[in-house]
């Protein structure tokens, strides 16, 4: 059973509709022990870095840290991704979980921001997360901040500068992007991340 | 790179799609679900719904059609049309749209755009501005509740304001050009990207491929939004996004 960590982030309704398109065994929760016997955890995210701080209160933080440490795969979705990271410059009050080193930054302000729309990506062979997706492939981004590219970043995206698009190390993955809103491509991408067996 | 997006809308009354000229004589284009999916593997980058009705009593029917079109449908979706609440746009927002796009509202009361953008993230909330030349000239003045109240204000310092209230995107229909084919209004794109720094969604008159070109290149326009050209021809979105690769636009495709 996959556990979809419910923080009020604003892109729940579109996992779940793509998971269950998928047909996978998954349930919306803010319940710490739910998360703890979950098999995988998604963390969902759209909006506000501090929007996460209610994971903090709500000793979800704790919990998914104690099942990542545990080995159970763990997919960051946009807001969700930038928080396995250390902080954001959108919410310096809020700490991430520092699971990768260096924090989120605005765009620069040579390029529009938000940074909307479908992007490219290049990814490095041998992800799990991009297994079968077709090179060149587009995914669709919004958001305002972004995280560096680190040594666990297997896709890079390039806007006003080249960023971190998904990371990926041992049980951790994480994307900036939206795979349940980049259609066919994205779907693939969801379904790879749930059939693992890490 | 990042793409220029091409959105297919669908506008909808009594829970059907249907297709007017300069905001009249409607004709009857389809199921909304069915239209979106086929739009979405077609090849559009994102699919807008807008309830042109929007009176009271079909709001019901809105959200049931709101949410049988977001089933299936796994690009952004976006609902509009009589949207006047934070308690308006959650409904739409639980029945699985991804963006609200909110126009005669945000002029009536344009705290709503800030409480919106506050309980869902700016990406969320589109400003829609429906704009008319005035006397021909490169002036443009804001209309709200569906083109019928002019409002005298000027297109470029209301889309600004939108943006400073909290909007991710705005959503600028020429009502001189719509339904009309005859291409974009370039001057009004451009003046009011060129204020802004969030992405601006040209819409109305959109056309041939040329049209399309023109809005990007000339108008300056991050997406561009068409509806009726998709539904009855004459072009398929392929051979669009076909002719804009060709002319050197960056878009998603093959998708």
């Amino acid at each position: 059973m996959i556990a979809v960590v419910d923080y009020r982030a604003g892109n729940l309704t579109s996992v779940m509709k793509a998971l269950d398109h998928l047909g996978v065994n998954a349930v919306v929760t803010r319940d710490p022990e739910v998360v703890a016997t979950a098999d995988k955890i998604i963390l969902p995210g759209v909006g506000h870095f501090s929007g996460t701080a209610i994971l903090e209160k709500t000793g979800l933080r704790a919990a998914i840290m104690r099942r990542i440490e545990q080995g159970a795969p763990f997919l960051g979705i946009c807001v969700g991704m930038q928080w396995m990271f250390e902080s954001s410059e959108e919410a310096p009050a809020s700490r991430g979980l520092g699971l990768f080193s260096g924090g989120c930054e605005r765009f620069p302000e040579n390029v529009k921001s938000p940074h909307v729309g479908w992007n490219s990506l290049t990814w490095q062979n041998g992800s799990r997360l991009f297994q079968g997706v077709p090179s060149g492939a587009y995914m669709y981004f919004t958001h305002s901040y972004r995280a560096p590219v680190v040594a666990a970043s297997v896709a890079r995206c390039e806007y006003g500068g080249e960023f971190c698009a998904a990371v990926e190390q041992g049980n951790l993955f994480g994307v900036q992007f939206h795979p349940e809103k980049s259609g066919a491509t994205g779907l693939k991408l969801l379904e790879n991340f749930c059939r693992l067996s890490c | 790179m990042l793409t220029k997006r091409i959105i297919a809308c669908l506008d909808v009354t009594a829970g059907r799609v249907v297709k007017g000229v300069q905001f009249q004589e409607l004709r009857d284009a389809g199921d909304p679900a069915e239209l979106a999916a086929a739009h979405s593997n077609a090849g559009a980058d994102e699919v807008v719904l807008l309830d042109i009705s929007a009176t009271h009593e079909k709001r019901a029917t809105l959200i049931d059609t709101v949410r049988r079109t977001a089933r299936s449908l796994f690009i952004p979706f976006t609902v509009g049309g009589g949207i006047r609440s934070l308690d308006d746009a959650m409904a739409v927002f639980d029945a699985g749209a991804d963006k609200v796009s909110i126009n005669s509202a945000a002029f009536a009361d344009p705290a709503l755009i800030t409480r919106i953008a506050e309980r869902y993230g700016s990406q969320a909330v589109i400003v829609a501005i429906d704009a008319k030349r005035v006397n021909g000239q490169a002036r443009f003045e804001v209309y709200t509740n569906g083109g019928r109240r002019p409002t005298g204000r000027d297109a470029v310092a209301c889309a600004l304001e939108a943006e400073q209230r909290g909007a991710g995107e705005i959503l600028l229909t020429s009502m001189d050009r719509d339904g009309t084919g005859a291409g974009f209004d370039c001057e009004l794109t451009r003046a009011v990207s060129q204020g802004l720094n969030v992405p601006v969604i040209a819409s109305g008159g959109g056309g041939d491929t040329r049209s399309f070109v023109d809005v990007f290149q000339s108008g300056l326009a991050d997406a561009a939004l068409a509806a009726s050209i998709f539904h009855f021809g004459p072009h398929s979105l392929g051979d669009l996004k076909r002719g804009l690769q060709s002319a050197g636009i960056p878009v998603r495709w093959p998708c």
